[in-house]
């Protein structure tokens, strides 16, 4: 069953159009992996999905309700992103963990606060500031923090680029974990083919702002349809 | 040295023997600083908020450095102003606020207004400009994007406030000119100092400087305990 339901989705900065989006579905509990180079427009589709900003034109349907200028708050609040650099706030880590589940007026239950601060390795820094951490550390309290709301909809943008490999598959292993067990709808945008091929039930191929090519990630990686996205897959794409 | 030993000596003096004098010097000059830097605090936060998180300022290119150029208002132009409006002849003259404490909360406002608006703008431009972004991200309404945005810029908050409270209590010109320095009225430890100091009684105006770089620890060190408070919440 299709969450989400784009048709001719476009978005334009400055009058420049930078996403054009004919067709595209992403189906309730997969994982999809959205590929592609830099500039292809897959940072602008998960804000879009995450209903940061408006399409510029095209119809944007998330679980059947037409997503307009102004989403409704607890519309808003089944989707969440964790970006490639991790925003974190000026607090301690455990601050940041409860962060979301405050703006809902929730609290960081005790067990949920071991649960997470042990599976993420962290439970020596609970209380150091979030701003001492490093970078993989920071990046999986940012996670933690995304999926302690709960969401229906998870979109990773770049979530490992810059991480050591220990931290990559620790994220990878939460991102598979939380799928199966919640199944919770994931997006994910990488670089990293082989990310997308461990990870995704899905890929896509963006580039210049179009949808290439979307199909089942082995069929994507071994038996493209399209020229552009075995020449991708292959490394031998120029952009 | 023996003056400023004797300044020390005479500080504490006043301070134990608890000289009405000087309490009601001390008494005008917190209510002065208090009024001024509460109105200052009030207007200035939320317009440096305001400006700091509009994706675009109206006239940025005059608005700003007007901002910048009030920061360094002369407290004399401005009590000389602040004089003009207040006299009898002055457009609120029927205020009767001339030589009363009220004219010289209104002169302190006005030399405060723009460095709160001023650094608290630029303490919000500071934050990470993702913030927005991830905040909302994670279901943030827009007074909970603008209450962690505020929160995430406190230290440049804190320090706007004591600018504001800093210029407040160690001026001198503007609350002379407005006030009159009028004992038991409107004398406060700055412009007590001054006289003191006109009449050759050093350590006396010595005494009162040491009583108003207490003053200004004290304010400074709980403004400072309250920043760092919840920072590692």
């Amino acid at each position: 069953m299709n969450l989400y339901e784009l048709e001719n989705i476009q978005q334009k900065y400055n009058g420049r159009c930078v996403l054009n989006v004919e067709k595209m579905t992403i189906e309730r509990g997969e994982i999809l992996a959205l590929v592609g180079p830099s500039g292809a427009g897959k940072s602008t589709l998960l804000r879009l999905l995450n209903f940061l900003e408006p399409p510029a034109g095209g119809r944007l349907m998330f679980d059947q309700n037409p997503v307009s200028k102004d989403v409704p708050l607890p519309l808003r609040r089944r989707v969440t992103t964790v970006f490639q650099r991790p925003i974190l706030l000026k607090r301690s880590v455990v601050a940041n963990l409860g962060y979301g589940l405050a703006l809902r007026g929730e609290k960081l239950s005790p067990e949920m606060q071991a649960h997470w601060l042990k599976r993420l390795g962290l439970e020596k820094l609970a209380n150091q500031a979030a701003q001492k951490l490093s970078a993989g550390e920071a990046q999986r309290v940012a996670l933690a923090r995304a999926l302690l709301v709960r969401p229906d909809v998870l979109l990773l943008d770049e979530p490992t680029a810059n991480l050591d490999p220990y931290n990559v598959s620790l994220i990878e292993e939460i991102v598979r974990e939380e799928n199966e067990a919640r199944g919770t709808t994931i997006v994910l945008v990488t670089h990293n083919i082989f990310q997308a091929r461990r990870l995704a039930h899905r890929t896509g191929l963006l580039l210049n702002g179009e949808l290439v090519e979307v199909g089942e990630t082995e069929a994507f990686f071994t038996s493209p349809k399209r020229e552009e996205t075995g020449a991708f897959v292959r490394g031998e794409l120029v952009y | 040295m023996d003056t400023l030993l004797e300044a020390f000596t005479n500080a504490l003096r006043l301070l134990i023997a608890l000289d009405p004098a000087l309490l009601e010097i001390v008494g005008s000059t917190l209510q002065v600083t208090g009024g001024a830097l509460l109105l200052a605090v009030a207007a200035g936060i939320p317009v440096g908020v305001g400006l700091g998180l509009a994706r675009r300022i109206p006239a940025a290119g005059c608005v700003v450095p007007l901002i910048y150029t009030g920061m360094g208002l002369p407290p004399v132009v401005v009590g000389l102003f602040v004089y003009l409006f207040l006299s009898n002849q002055g457009p609120l003259g029927d205020l009767r606020w001339l030589f009363t404490l009220p004219a010289m909360i209104v002169a302190q406002t006005i030399i405060a207004l723009p460095l709160v608006v001023g650094l608290t703008l630029t303490a919000v431009q500071a934050v990470d400009s993702m913030l927005p972004l991830q905040v909302r991200a994670l279901g943030a309404t827009r007074w909970q994007l603008a209450w962690t945005t505020l929160a995430e810029a406190r230290a440049g908050l804190f320090a706007a406030i004591v600018a504001a409270f800093g210029s407040i209590i160690s001026e001198v010109g503007a609350v002379m000119l407005v006030g009159g320095n009028i004992e038991g009225e409107t004398r406060v430890l700055t412009t007590a100092i001054v006289l003191e100091t006109r009449k050759g009684n050093f350590a006396l105006a010595l005494a009162l400087g040491v009583i108003l770089l207490g003053l200004a620890f004290v304010a400074n060190f709980a403004l400072y305990r309250l920043q760092n408070q919840g920072v590692a919440d």
